[in-house]
């Protein structure tokens, strides 16, 4: 570890920061405009060509208003929960590949990913772990009924989905046998994606996943209706943007993990056959890394639009007497298979 | 001073901190935060052991979801501040004092012995030192040599479910 | 592979047939609605049918799986004694469960799981499967104890039990870890073989006398003693009766095999802790069980009493202190359940009425019972020809062999002390009048029988002693 491998690093993280923060923008602005079309309306398209800037507009907005804190809050646990969200949510991201070739880059090859650790899929769930503290605390901090309500009911939520993921994840591990990412897309090289093999577990991880980032039909911790805005009910300015910016990095955190672990990752069925030079391949791996990602994240606003809240006891039903039992059943016929085959 | 100290020297002071801090906070979510760091610095001294293994599982069991939990029962109960309990000495206090400096000088009787080299040679000893801490050897250990008392394992954690909703469901008298 | 798995699952058949078992009374009791009868029958059939398999099984000497658990010969004779103390303990709370109002299935899934916790404890060759075992007998333990949530004092006996055992638990592991530092294996077998080496190690000896810190706690030796009368007086009585026999055996069957009969601390400085246990554990437990008005508490500090003079045979060493301390267990936890047995049917359905006054008269009322009790309490006593008395015969002359005579010494004198209040509950029982608040035992078709097993296996013991003597010889 020289100066050189730290450079890179650092090169990798910039990049995959900014990378990260354009698309949250963008992601506002075509959630405001799927959930327009979905629901017959116009959506914002006033800023700029078809209102593409909108989101740049909003952020402006947020950032000039007063930031308050509520008196009786504890200040700097206030402050430090968004700071959390933020960072479980970005820092997900470094074990993701997003492409499968190398490249060279001051003498040194490089790999598509910020770091290719042997425990990856274990990394993925330890943060996402950690990301129910963000919430919680927020909740507790500003002191506020409604806030707090929001805080656990995301704790208990997170916790209840947190098992079925990490059960379906194992049926992943089995088939690949390693449990670094960069293997677990190696291994889907061809059409041989895990959602084929494990058709069952990337149905239990698609909705854990959705349970994991709070999105509808799990947005039980901000539902408007019954707890103004949940955790962040007591948020304004600043902090506030901080919760928003976690909620949509999250959800494309969500994307690229399921994209990695299910639909390929970078993999482009039959690409190597082409034969073409190394910068197209990559180039053409991160496309259709890229377009997997967008897939997903149109299918989270989808679902978002699309179906109602759930009810708290229902959603707690879900979890551990459907989601839980569905997804040992699949580990434990995953492994008979194996054994078998 | 090689890099892997100076990360050992880091993560313990963080750890060895936290902890102190944990223990004199007045407010109970402040010490539930600080153990949280605390476990997060005993993650980074396992990897620095090369246990990944355990370091990831310490965040994700202990960290992730055990105090979550407590966080969640400290916020359901809404406590307050401790209050500070202030006490005089008496001779009670001046005799655990004393046995507690005896096994303070027990302990550093038993350290002191063992100076003479006991890690090196355990050192020695285990070449696989290094791999002990992978998934790949845990796995194959437990599956293998440690069947018995993992498969053990999962009956106790079924008889402490059993045993929390006796305690817990509504049903029981 | 699959085959020596198959092969040493089959050896160690008495622990896998309880963990089929409990899977299958919690099953039964997951799917269907109407409590008891039959997790009752299918508990109580299967603890017979473990029984033959531990006989089954007994010729089978040696270890399974890679050496983490011992197989036939001492596996066999612990577990049958542990598997006895269930079904004994089944039948005798068949009807009690019902007066006290614990009667659901779950009381019968955490008696097995304690047994199988039990079993794993007392047979296991690594420490990792010492510590689950032991695990596993408490925890379903403490629940058990508290299991009548709505009692104040059974609520208060769980959470002191839990607090006190979760503590000394912690030293047991504290202990494991340092031992396992010293060593590098958990494998029990690997460390006696370079024991001389280990011995002169002071982590080692510290790790050693941790564990014993955590094995004294759960056989309630003195000063480690301090939760058994509370949490004995509190929990339901026939709890109480499964721990001071159960858990009792398990300990010290754990404590025997891992101390004595592997390790063999012999002539370390752990033997003479041993022996400042044992001391104490007779002196104060007999001494300040004189002065106890509770039946339930007076037994809590003769099971103290009794501790120590098990721990006179752990002391001694050698084979024939580990025949004399089996046998010992046998009689004890004969005779102990079956006194439990009865305070259990005469005790009110609030769980008070323990008090030794709730037995003046009772030959009036039951003689039978009140014979029967007689002559559990001249079996703790140690009169012959009752088994209490072969059972610290055999030890006293163990210890006498080995050159412990000092530690026999005050163990006859303890046991002269013991004399007046085992002896008080015998005369309150035949010559005192009845109070005015007059109990009628409630037991079943099955206590009764269970009562009398117990008080025949007293009697057969103590007339026959070579029977179990036999039996419990030789093992090693």
């Amino acid at each position: 570890m020289d100066f050189t491998d730290i450079l890179i690093s650092l090169i990798k993280i910039v990049v995959m920061f900014g990378v990260v923060l354009l698309t949250v923008a963008e992601l506002v602005y075509t959630e405001r405009r799927i959930s327009a079309f979905i629901q017959n309306r116009l959506g914002p398209n006033r800023v700029g060509w078809k209102g593409l800037l909108q989101p740049y507009a909003d952020v402006l907005k947020l950032l000039l208003k007063e930031d308050i804190v509520p008196t009786a809050a504890n200040r700097f646990i206030h402050t430090l929960a968004p700071v959390i969200s933020i960072a479980v949510a970005f820092s997900t991201l470094a074990v993701v590949p997003i492409a499968g070739e190398t490249i060279r880059l001051f003498g040194r090859e490089v790999q598509m990913v910020i770091a290719d650790v042997n425990i990856g899929v274990l990394y993925i769930l330890a943060l996402t772990s950690m990301g129910v503290y963000g919430l919680t605390l927020s909740g507790w901090s500003s002191n506020n009924k409604y806030s707090l309500l929001g805080g656990l009911r995301s704790s208990a939520q997170m916790i209840s989905y947190e098992l079925a993921m990490g059960l379906s994840v194992i049926g992943v591990i089995m088939v690949t046998g390693s449990l670094r990412l960069t293997d677990v897309v190696a291994h889907q090289s061809g059409w041989m994606w895990n959602m084929i093999l494990q058709p069952v577990g990337f149905v239990t991880f698609v909705v854990a996943a959705f349970a994991e980032t709070n999105r509808a039909p799990f947005d039980l911790p901000e539902a408007e209706p019954e707890l103004v805005g949940g955790y962040h009910t007591e948020y304004s300015s600043f902090k506030f943007a901080l919760f928003f910016l976690a909620e949509y990095a999250n959800m494309i955190t969500a994307s690229a993990v399921i994209v990695t672990l299910y639909l390929g990752g970078w993999q482009v069925p039959y690409l190597e056959l082409l034969n073409l030079p190394v910068g197209v391949t990559i180039a053409l791996q991160i496309l259709a890394f890229m377009l997997k990602v967008a897939f997903m994240l149109f299918v989270f606003q989808w679902v978002r639009w699309s179906v109602p809240r759930f009810r708290y006891d229902q959603l707690m039903n879900l979890g551990w007497k459907v989601m839980l039992p569905i997804a040992l059943a699949n580990v434990i016929v995953t492994g008979i298979v194996m054994l078998l085959l | 001073m090689s890099s892997e100290l100076i990360v050992f020297l880091i993560l313990a002071a963080v750890g060895v901190l936290s902890g102190i801090l944990m223990i004199t906070r007045p407010n109970p979510v402040n010490s539930a935060l600080f153990l949280i760091l605390n476990f997060m610095a005993l993650a980074g001294l396992y990897i620095t052991l090369h246990a990944q293994f355990v370091a990831i599982i310490q965040i994700l069991v202990y960290a992730g979801a055990i105090m979550v939990l407590v966080l969640f029962v400290i916020m359901l109960l809404n406590l307050e501040d401790e209050e500070p309990l202030r006490e005089q000495m008496s001779k009670r206090h001046y005799g655990s004092l004393l046995v507690a400096l005896l096994a303070l000088v027990l302990i550093v009787q038993v350290i002191g012995w063992n100076s003479g080299g006991t890690l090196e040679t355990m050192r020695e000893q285990s070449p696989h030192a290094l791999r002990i801490g992978t998934v790949e050897h845990i796995g194959s250990v437990l599956f293998t040599e440690h069947v018995y008392p993992f498969e053990l394992t999962s009956i106790l954690l079924l008889a402490a479910i059993v045993g929390a909703i006796v305690m817990a469901k509504k049903r029981f008298p | 592979m699959m085959e020596q798995l198959l092969t040493d699952s089959l050896n160690t058949a008495p622990i896998t047939g309880m963990v089929i078992l409990s899977l299958i009374v919690v099953m039964i009791n997951a799917l269907k609605k109407e409590p008891l009868a039959t997790e009752y029958w299918v508990s109580l059939v299967g603890i017979v049918i473990n029984i033959g398999l531990a006989v089954w099984v007994f010729p089978e000497r040696g270890t399974a799986f890679s050496g983490s658990v011992m197989t036939g010969g001492y596996a066999s004779v612990t577990a049958i004694i542990f598997l006895t103390a269930a079904a004994l303990t089944i039948m005798l709370a068949r009807v009690y469960i019902d007066k006290i109002g614990a009667n659901f299935g779950e009381f019968f899934h955490l008696i097995l799981f304690v047994t199988t916790g039990m079993m794993s404890f007392a047979a296991g060759l690594d420490l990792l499967v010492t510590f689950v075992g032991l695990e596993l007998m408490s925890i379903p333990l403490y629940v058990l104890a508290g299991i009548t949530r709505r009692n104040l004092k059974a609520t208060e006996a769980a959470l002191k039990y839990f607090l006190l055992g979760a503590f000394s638990t912690g030293f047991f592991v504290y202990g494991i870890g340092l031992i396992y530092g010293m060593t590098g294996t958990t494998k029990i077998l690997d460390i006696a073989q370079n024991i001389n080496a280990y011995s002169s190690e002071p982590l080692f000896m510290v790790g050693a006398g941790l564990m014993l810190v955590g094995f004294a706690f759960k056989v309630g030796a003195v000063p480690f003693h301090m939760w058994v009368p509370d949490v004995y007086e509190g929990s339901p009585t026939m709890v109480s009766a499964f721990m001071s026999t159960g858990v009792k055996a398990a300990a010290f069957s754990a404590l025997l095999l891992v101390f004595t009969a592997t390790f063999d601390f012999m002539h370390s400085s752990i033997n003479t802790v041993v022996a400042v246990l044992s001391v104490a554990s007779m002196v104060i437990g007999n001494i300040v069980a004189l002065s106890q008005k509770n039946f339930k508490r007076m037994l809590a500090y003769s099971s103290i009493a009794h501790a120590g003079y098990m721990l006179i045979g752990i002391t001694a060493g050698g084979g024939v202190s580990i025949a004399g301390v089996l046998f010992y267990l046998v009689a004890y936890m004969l005779t102990n359940l079956g006194a439990f047995g009865i305070a259990s049917f005469i005790e009110n359905s609030d769980q008070t009425g323990t008090d030794i006054d709730d037995f003046r008269g009772l030959y009036q009322r039951h003689p039978a019972l009140a014979v029967i009790l007689g002559v559990f309490m001249f079996s703790l006593i140690g009169l012959p020809p009752f088994a209490g008395f072969f059972g610290k015969y055999y030890i006293f002359v163990a210890a006498i062999e080995n050159g412990y005579t000092w530690l026999t010494i005050v163990g006859v004198i303890t046991s002269m002390i013991s004399v007046y209040y085992y002896l008080r509950v015998v005369v309150v029982m035949f010559f005192q009048p009845e109070g005015e608040q007059v109990q009628t035992a409630r037991f079943g078709r099955e206590g009764a029988f269970a009562l009398a097993v117990a008080a025949a296996g007293v009697l057969l013991i103590g007339v026959f002693p070579s029977v179990v003597l036999d039996w419990v010889s030789a093992l090693f």
